[in-house]
């Protein structure tokens, strides 16, 4: 009775699917799905070899903190970075009163008037966020023809491929390749957007952030070429994202060299306690 | 509850028989997984998956309830209080990535389970009822995970809910009002944010539940074992303790290894990018899918898209849910006497097409909804529900199975090496 039933049922389902599939195939013959820009000249993120790739990567902190250099002179314009602290960046090697100067040096920290309850603006404490550049989700898509930049502080795990994206975009910017236009001449451009095919959709509300060579001089010295920019900023926003990828590393390593030891002995401990029986 | 032969709880420490005499739990333990319950000598290494499925379950719920000490089930913080423990919280970050890959880990080991059960006839009387509870626990933990899933109150979480929660809108008539009861409105939001809380952290100790119930159906016949033959005598077996004790901790160690690897090297690799982006119930992800142990059943779900008298939407919902109901089923659709796979040619190659059937669908889960997928995924959904529900209650029936062992004892003799799977499959 059971087999009889489930024959019906099983026979139901795949009469239905075998529906499905011949409309499927007869659809991809007869109406196959157009091919589309993005499809053709989107490309993959190219490689970003950082410190702090790979099993065994580290933070190069000069790096990061010459990429915190470029958040706060270009990004922090119009990208929020809300769920880092001040006295987070203590891990990039800074002392405790440095990290107090750097707080202090943001004067737009959302307060209220201690005498009148208005609202209000103070100098920061390392205990505070990064302030965000917009009052709220209005006030940044208005300053922004209704695009709206999206915090940063999580960004290289948001996207596949995080750091090498986050370098391909900033360098990605070019002019729209007249084979695109020629192939899809629906698709150029909108005014108000840019040309990025590293962008999932090709087209970026962003203006292109890293213009010139100089556009941040380094105090330790480093060339600040729009690569090196780029590079800084997508380290900067590796940390941002990991901060604890170092000490996951190495407790990884720990965790890792102890188990394979206590797999070793386990094994052992097993063919002892096996050695008389066959099996 | 076990063989004549087994060896009898005998304390000597007068503590021990204090104890014994008025809550032998001692006992019970002995009796369990201790040396009063004898095992068959050759379970192969695909007997290790049940003892580290409970691992997994009890990594789950240590985790989960240490991180629920910090965790806020609201919408407007959710997001954040799982960054907090990710930045502030001392070794959160330990715990979010444990359990998050914990879950992963849970899956993988479950679904090997489930497939050396299948291969081994382990479903086969005496023992449905543990195949049955088996299914419910399987049922359970897909229910926890997706509303696990769901609490980050990622971009994935919210439409990952959303889609889920969507198919109980295909219930014609009553499936809308259905819809919105469970979700406490008419999209997800805080309503449905803390009951998936509620509960998540509810049903694992059901599934704990579930699992006594498991064990104990399986101690009553004792474990099968990868001949299919019973067992007939003491020497057919050992005690669990301390030969499975010993192998099973020597399978932990593996486990564990490979745990720490995703955990602290490549945490997010199982997960989806999309849902470090704050749930925005206004802007739809490109590509929505489930974790990839819904992968399988995600592409039954999207496979039908014909409508034949039902909608093709209902057809998808009953299909996905139907292909885990279905092997509730199993014990009665294959009337083979002989259970082991090694001793049944023709099943036992059905049983690999289903194996890599599984994977394509896993596969095309896991991809967009591109005419490529969506065929390949129809060609594999056939296969699946005939595996199961035409092929293999036919091949059971004319099937010719291979000389069986007289015994566990003759066929570990005979075959000195172990019975596994991959030697005979290649014989």
């Amino acid at each position: 009775m059971v087999r009889f039933i489930a024959m019906l049922v099983g026979i139901a389902f795949a009469g239905v699917l075998a529906i499905a599939l011949f409309g499927s195939v007869t659809g991809v013959i007869t109406d196959p799905p157009p091919a589309t820009a993005e499809h053709e000249f989107h490309l993959h993120p190219r490689e970003l070899d950082l410190a702090s790739n790979g099993p065994f990567g580290k933070f190069d902190m000069r790096q990061v903190q010459r990429g915190m250099q470029v958040y706060k002179e270009v990004c922090s314009a119009c990208h929020s970075l809300r769920l880092v602290s001040f006295r987070d960046i203590k891990d990039m090697g800074y002392s405790d009163a440095q990290v107090k100067v750097f707080a202090a040096s943001y004067d737009n920290i959302p307060s209220i008037n201690p005498d009148t309850g208005e609202v209000a603006t103070r100098k920061g404490v390392p205990s505070d966020r990064f302030p965000s550049p917009f009052a709220n989700e209005v006030a940044a898509r208005a300053a922004n023809n209704n695009a709206l930049p999206p915090d940063l502080s999580l960004m290289t795990k948001a996207r596949h491929d995080g750091p090498a994206y986050i370098y391909s975009l900033l360098t990605g910017y070019r002019n729209q390749p007249a084979e695109l236009l020629k192939k899809f001449p629906d698709a150029k451009t909108p005014p108000g957007l840019h040309y990025n095919p590293y962008f999932a959709n090709l087209n970026i509300a962003m203006t292109p952030p890293l213009t010139a060579d100089g556009q941040v001089t380094y105090t330790d010295g480093t060339k600040s070429t729009v690569d090196q920019m780029a590079k800084d900023v997508a380290a900067f926003l590796s940390w941002t994202a990991e901060p604890r990828l170092q000490a996951r590393h190495t407790a990884g390593f720990a965790a890792m060299l102890f188990l394979a030891i206590f797999c070793f002995l386990a094994y052992g401990a097993y063919q002892n306690v096996w050695r008389n029986v066959k099996h | 509850m076990s063989f004549p032969w087994a060896k009898h709880y005998a304390p000597t420490n007068p503590f021990m028989k204090w104890m014994d005499e008025r809550l032998p739990v001692p006992r019970l333990v002995y009796n369990a997984v201790g040396a009063g319950y004898p095992v068959p000598r050759n379970l192969n290494y695909f007997w290790n998956f049940g003892v580290l499925a409970g691992a997994a379950l009890g990594i789950q719920i240590i985790t989960g309830i240490v991180l629920a000490m910090h965790y806020a089930a609201n919408g407007g913080v959710a997001f954040d209080s799982v960054e907090h423990i990710m930045r502030d919280v001392n070794a959160g970050w330990f715990l979010r990535y444990a359990h998050a890959n914990g879950a992963s880990m849970f899956f993988i080991v479950v679904y090997l389970h489930i497939f050396r059960g299948l291969y081994y006839g382990s479903y086969k009387a005496p023992r449905e009822m543990v195949w049955l509870l088996g299914v419910t626990i399987f049922l359970l933990m897909m229910a926890t995970a997706f509303m696990g899933y769901v609490l980050p109150w990622g971009q994935m979480s919210f439409w990952g809910a959303q889609v889920i929660t969507g198919f109980f809108s295909a219930i014609p008539g009553v499936g809308e009002t259905i819809r919105v009861w469970l979700l406490g409105g008419f999209a997800p939001d805080d309503a449905a944010l803390n009951r998936f809380f509620s509960l998540h952290y509810l049903l694992p100790f059901v599934i704990a539940a579930v699992i006594i119930l498991h064990i104990w159906a399986l101690h009553i016949p004792g474990s099968n074992n990868p001949t299919g033959v019973e067992v007939k005598g003491e020497q057919d077996t050992v005690p669990f303790h301390p030969y499975y004790t010993a192998k099973d901790g020597f399978g932990l160690g593996i486990f564990l290894l490979v745990f720490a690897g995703l955990l602290f090297f490549y945490p997010n690799y199982l997960g989806h990018p999309d849902n470090y982006i704050p749930a925005n119930p206004l802007s739809t992800p490109a590509h929505i899918v489930p974790e990839w142990y819904f992968w399988p059943f995600y592409a039954i779900l999207r496979a039908f898209t014909a409508d034949f008298i039902l909608p093709a939407k209902l057809w998808g919902v009953l299909a996905m849910f139907g292909s885990i109901l279905l092997l509730f089923f199993l014990p009665w659709l294959d009337s083979s006497p002989v259970r082991s796979n090694n001793y049944r040619p023709k099943a036992r190659i059905a049983f690999w097409i289903l194996v890599l059937d599984v994977l394509v669908l896993g596969y095309c889960g896991g991809s967009p909804a591109d005419p490529a997928y969506v065929i390949a995924s129809q060609i594999a959904s056939i296969y699946y529900f005939a595996h199961f529900l035409i092929i293999l209650p036919m091949i059971s029936r004319s099937e010719r199975p291979l000389p069986l062992p007289n015994s566990i004892t003759e066929a570990v003799l005979a075959n000195h090496g172990g019975t596994s799977p991959a030697q005979t499959a290649l014989a």
